[in-house]
Protein backbone atom coordinates (compact mmCIF):
# COMPACT_ATOMS: atom_id res chain seq x y z
CA UNK A 1 0.00 0.00 0.00
CA UNK A 2 1.09 3.33 -1.08
CA UNK A 3 0.08 6.66 -1.51
CA UNK A 4 2.03 9.87 -2.95
CA UNK A 5 0.42 13.69 -3.21
CA UNK A 6 3.45 14.89 -5.87
CA UNK A 7 3.61 18.06 -8.22
CA UNK A 8 6.25 15.91 -10.30
CA UNK A 9 5.23 13.41 -13.69
CA UNK A 10 5.73 9.84 -12.95
CA UNK A 11 6.75 6.53 -14.87
CA UNK A 12 3.90 3.96 -14.97
CA UNK A 13 6.21 1.30 -16.09
CA UNK A 14 8.42 2.12 -12.75
CA UNK A 15 5.47 2.18 -10.57
CA UNK A 16 4.19 -1.05 -11.57
CA UNK A 17 7.49 -3.17 -11.67
CA UNK A 18 8.47 -1.40 -7.82
CA UNK A 19 4.55 -2.52 -6.84
CA UNK A 20 5.37 -6.13 -7.79
CA UNK A 21 8.78 -6.48 -6.82
CA UNK A 22 9.36 -9.93 -4.93
CA UNK A 23 5.99 -10.49 -4.52
CA UNK A 24 5.42 -13.49 -6.56
CA UNK A 25 2.05 -14.41 -4.93
CA UNK A 26 0.58 -11.47 -7.74
CA UNK A 27 -0.87 -12.76 -10.60
CA UNK A 28 -2.64 -10.18 -12.42
CA UNK A 29 -1.83 -6.02 -12.47
CA UNK A 30 -4.52 -3.79 -12.92
CA UNK A 31 -4.09 0.19 -13.47
CA UNK A 32 -5.57 3.53 -14.52
CA UNK A 33 -3.91 6.43 -15.83
CA UNK A 34 -5.99 9.40 -15.67
CA UNK A 35 -4.50 12.44 -18.23
CA UNK A 36 -5.36 16.19 -19.57
CA UNK A 37 -7.88 16.07 -21.75
CA UNK A 38 -7.31 19.50 -23.88
CA UNK A 39 -11.72 20.16 -24.24
CA UNK A 40 -14.34 19.85 -21.42
CA UNK A 41 -17.99 20.90 -21.47
CA UNK A 42 -17.49 22.09 -24.91
CA UNK A 43 -14.50 24.98 -24.20
CA UNK A 44 -10.65 24.12 -25.23
CA UNK A 45 -8.41 24.01 -22.58
CA UNK A 46 -5.27 25.20 -22.18
CA UNK A 47 -4.10 23.47 -19.15
CA UNK A 48 -5.18 23.38 -15.70
CA UNK A 49 -3.66 23.66 -12.25
CA UNK A 50 -4.71 21.46 -9.19
CA UNK A 51 -5.19 22.83 -5.80
CA UNK A 52 -5.81 20.21 -3.30
CA UNK A 53 -6.03 19.94 0.72
CA UNK A 54 -2.68 18.79 1.92
CA UNK A 55 -2.94 16.50 4.34
CA UNK A 56 -6.72 15.47 4.32
CA UNK A 57 -5.70 14.60 0.51
CA UNK A 58 -3.25 11.81 1.64
CA UNK A 59 -5.29 10.86 4.96
CA UNK A 60 -8.45 10.23 2.19
CA UNK A 61 -6.37 8.51 -0.25
CA UNK A 62 -5.13 6.40 2.54
CA UNK A 63 -8.60 5.51 3.54
CA UNK A 64 -9.87 4.90 0.57
CA UNK A 65 -7.24 2.33 -0.51
CA UNK A 66 -7.21 0.59 2.90
CA UNK A 67 -10.94 0.27 2.18
CA UNK A 68 -9.97 -1.79 -0.96
CA UNK A 69 -7.76 -3.64 0.40
CA UNK A 70 -10.33 -4.41 3.01
CA UNK A 71 -13.05 -5.16 0.20
CA UNK A 72 -10.79 -7.40 -2.05
CA UNK A 73 -7.45 -9.45 -1.56
CA UNK A 74 -5.05 -7.60 -2.65
CA UNK A 75 -1.16 -8.07 -2.80
CA UNK A 76 0.01 -4.73 -3.55
CA UNK A 77 -1.50 -1.15 -4.64
CA UNK A 78 -0.44 2.53 -5.77
CA UNK A 79 -2.10 6.00 -5.90
CA UNK A 80 -0.16 8.76 -7.14
CA UNK A 81 -2.28 12.00 -7.71
CA UNK A 82 0.10 14.98 -8.82
CA UNK A 83 -0.78 18.78 -8.10
CA UNK A 84 -0.19 22.18 -9.78
CA UNK A 85 -0.61 23.33 -13.52
CA UNK A 86 -0.76 20.42 -15.96
CA UNK A 87 -1.24 20.46 -19.62
CA UNK A 88 -3.30 18.45 -22.01
CA UNK A 89 -1.71 15.05 -22.42
CA UNK A 90 0.02 15.59 -19.24
CA UNK A 91 -0.82 11.92 -16.83
CA UNK A 92 -2.92 13.21 -13.83
CA UNK A 93 -3.56 10.24 -11.48
CA UNK A 94 -2.34 7.06 -11.33
CA UNK A 95 -4.05 3.92 -9.53
CA UNK A 96 -2.82 0.47 -9.94
CA UNK A 97 -3.94 -2.65 -7.70
CA UNK A 98 -2.25 -6.39 -8.00
CA UNK A 99 -3.93 -9.79 -7.11
CA UNK A 100 -3.69 -13.12 -6.88
CA UNK A 101 -6.12 -13.16 -9.72
CA UNK A 102 -7.37 -11.08 -12.42
CA UNK A 103 -11.11 -9.89 -11.02
CA UNK A 104 -10.33 -8.53 -8.10
CA UNK A 105 -7.36 -6.43 -9.69
CA UNK A 106 -10.03 -5.20 -11.86
CA UNK A 107 -12.54 -4.53 -9.46
CA UNK A 108 -10.28 -2.67 -7.33
CA UNK A 109 -9.29 -0.50 -9.39
CA UNK A 110 -12.21 0.49 -10.89
CA UNK A 111 -13.72 1.32 -7.31
CA UNK A 112 -10.29 2.94 -6.25
CA UNK A 113 -10.47 5.35 -9.43
CA UNK A 114 -14.62 6.03 -8.89
CA UNK A 115 -14.25 6.68 -4.92
CA UNK A 116 -10.95 8.84 -4.99
CA UNK A 117 -12.41 11.54 -7.71
CA UNK A 118 -15.98 11.92 -5.06
CA UNK A 119 -13.53 11.73 -1.55
CA UNK A 120 -9.71 13.09 -2.27
CA UNK A 121 -10.18 16.82 -1.71
CA UNK A 122 -9.00 18.24 -5.10
CA UNK A 123 -10.02 20.66 -7.39
CA UNK A 124 -9.26 21.46 -11.24
CA UNK A 125 -9.05 25.26 -12.59
CA UNK A 126 -8.88 25.55 -15.77
CA UNK A 127 -7.32 27.72 -18.27
CA UNK A 128 -9.29 28.52 -21.28
CA UNK A 129 -8.66 28.74 -24.82
CA UNK A 130 -10.78 32.54 -25.04
CA UNK A 131 -8.73 33.22 -21.47
CA UNK A 132 -9.26 33.26 -17.78
CA UNK A 133 -9.78 30.56 -16.05
CA UNK A 134 -12.70 28.44 -14.68
CA UNK A 135 -13.54 26.09 -11.70
CA UNK A 136 -14.47 22.43 -12.75
CA UNK A 137 -17.45 21.48 -12.12
CA UNK A 138 -18.42 18.09 -10.10
CA UNK A 139 -20.14 15.79 -12.27
CA UNK A 140 -23.19 14.03 -11.40
CA UNK A 141 -21.89 10.77 -13.17
CA UNK A 142 -19.17 10.58 -10.78
CA UNK A 143 -21.14 10.84 -7.57
CA UNK A 144 -23.27 7.99 -9.36
CA UNK A 145 -19.96 6.20 -9.78
CA UNK A 146 -18.92 6.03 -6.69
CA UNK A 147 -22.12 5.59 -5.21
CA UNK A 148 -22.76 1.95 -6.83
CA UNK A 149 -19.53 0.96 -4.71
CA UNK A 150 -21.70 1.68 -1.15
CA UNK B 1 -9.58 28.04 15.97
CA UNK B 2 -8.20 27.31 11.98
CA UNK B 3 -10.09 27.77 9.34
CA UNK B 4 -9.40 26.85 5.59
CA UNK B 5 -11.16 27.49 2.42
CA UNK B 6 -10.13 26.17 -0.65
CA UNK B 7 -10.72 26.80 -4.59
CA UNK B 8 -13.42 29.28 -5.41
CA UNK B 9 -14.01 29.70 -1.51
CA UNK B 10 -10.46 31.01 -1.02
CA UNK B 11 -10.48 32.79 -3.90
CA UNK B 12 -13.90 34.87 -3.01
CA UNK B 13 -13.00 35.08 0.70
CA UNK B 14 -9.59 36.62 -0.20
CA UNK B 15 -7.31 34.06 1.80
CA UNK B 16 -6.95 30.42 2.23
CA UNK B 17 -6.28 30.26 6.01
CA UNK B 18 -7.22 32.20 9.39
CA UNK B 19 -7.06 31.57 12.71
CA UNK B 20 -10.06 32.59 14.28
CA UNK B 21 -11.19 32.69 18.18
CA UNK B 22 -14.60 30.76 18.34
CA UNK B 23 -17.18 32.95 18.73
CA UNK B 24 -19.47 32.22 21.78
CA UNK B 25 -22.43 30.88 21.09
CA UNK B 26 -20.79 28.70 18.03
CA UNK B 27 -21.00 24.94 18.31
CA UNK B 28 -21.12 22.86 15.27
CA UNK B 29 -19.77 23.65 11.56
CA UNK B 30 -23.37 25.04 10.00
CA UNK B 31 -23.04 28.00 12.72
CA UNK B 32 -19.44 28.58 12.04
CA UNK B 33 -20.83 28.81 8.42
CA UNK B 34 -23.20 31.47 8.62
CA UNK B 35 -21.33 33.50 11.32
CA UNK B 36 -18.17 34.05 8.50
CA UNK B 37 -21.07 34.42 6.45
CA UNK B 38 -21.18 38.11 8.15
CA UNK B 39 -17.90 39.16 8.16
CA UNK B 40 -18.02 40.57 5.01
CA UNK B 41 -18.92 40.92 0.83
CA UNK B 42 -16.23 38.12 0.16
CA UNK B 43 -17.57 35.60 2.99
CA UNK B 44 -21.11 36.65 1.99
CA UNK B 45 -20.16 35.60 -2.09
CA UNK B 46 -18.48 32.46 -0.89
CA UNK B 47 -21.00 31.15 1.40
CA UNK B 48 -24.34 32.07 -0.48
CA UNK B 49 -25.12 28.88 -1.78
CA UNK B 50 -24.47 26.76 0.85
CA UNK B 51 -25.48 24.00 -0.36
CA UNK B 52 -22.54 23.95 -2.72
CA UNK B 53 -20.33 24.20 0.47
CA UNK B 54 -18.61 20.86 1.60
CA UNK B 55 -17.14 21.04 5.42
CA UNK B 56 -14.07 19.03 6.80
CA UNK B 57 -13.17 19.09 10.29
CA UNK B 58 -10.02 18.32 11.69
CA UNK B 59 -9.84 16.35 7.84
CA UNK B 60 -12.53 14.38 7.83
CA UNK B 61 -15.58 15.22 6.08
CA UNK B 62 -18.01 16.45 7.63
CA UNK B 63 -21.89 18.21 7.74
CA UNK B 64 -23.26 21.20 9.28
CA UNK B 65 -24.05 19.45 12.47
CA UNK B 66 -20.52 18.61 13.13
CA UNK B 67 -19.51 20.25 16.28
CA UNK B 68 -16.52 22.43 16.12
CA UNK B 69 -14.30 23.30 18.96
CA UNK B 70 -11.55 25.77 20.00
CA UNK B 71 -8.66 24.03 18.51
CA UNK B 72 -10.13 22.41 15.49
CA UNK B 73 -9.25 22.66 11.69
CA UNK B 74 -12.24 23.75 9.85
CA UNK B 75 -12.24 23.39 6.44
CA UNK B 76 -14.86 24.78 3.59
CA UNK B 77 -14.30 23.71 0.04
CA UNK B 78 -16.33 23.34 -2.98
CA UNK B 79 -17.62 19.80 -4.08
CA UNK B 80 -14.23 17.85 -5.07
CA UNK B 81 -13.24 17.60 -8.43
CA UNK B 82 -9.72 15.14 -8.67
CA UNK B 83 -8.66 12.11 -10.78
Amino acid sequence: MSVSVQAEDFDVGVELAAMTDGKVSIGGVCSFVGLVRDMNDGSGVGAMTLEHYPGMTERMLEEIEAEAHRRWPLEASRIIHRHGRLEPGDRIVLVATASPHRLAAFEACHFLIDWLKTKAPFWKAEELAEGGTRWVDARQGDDEAAAKWQ
Amino acid sequence: MKVLYFAWLRQRIGTGEETLDLPEGISNAGELMDWLKSKGPGYEQAFQNADAVKIAVNQTFGSRETPVATNDEVAFFPPVTGG
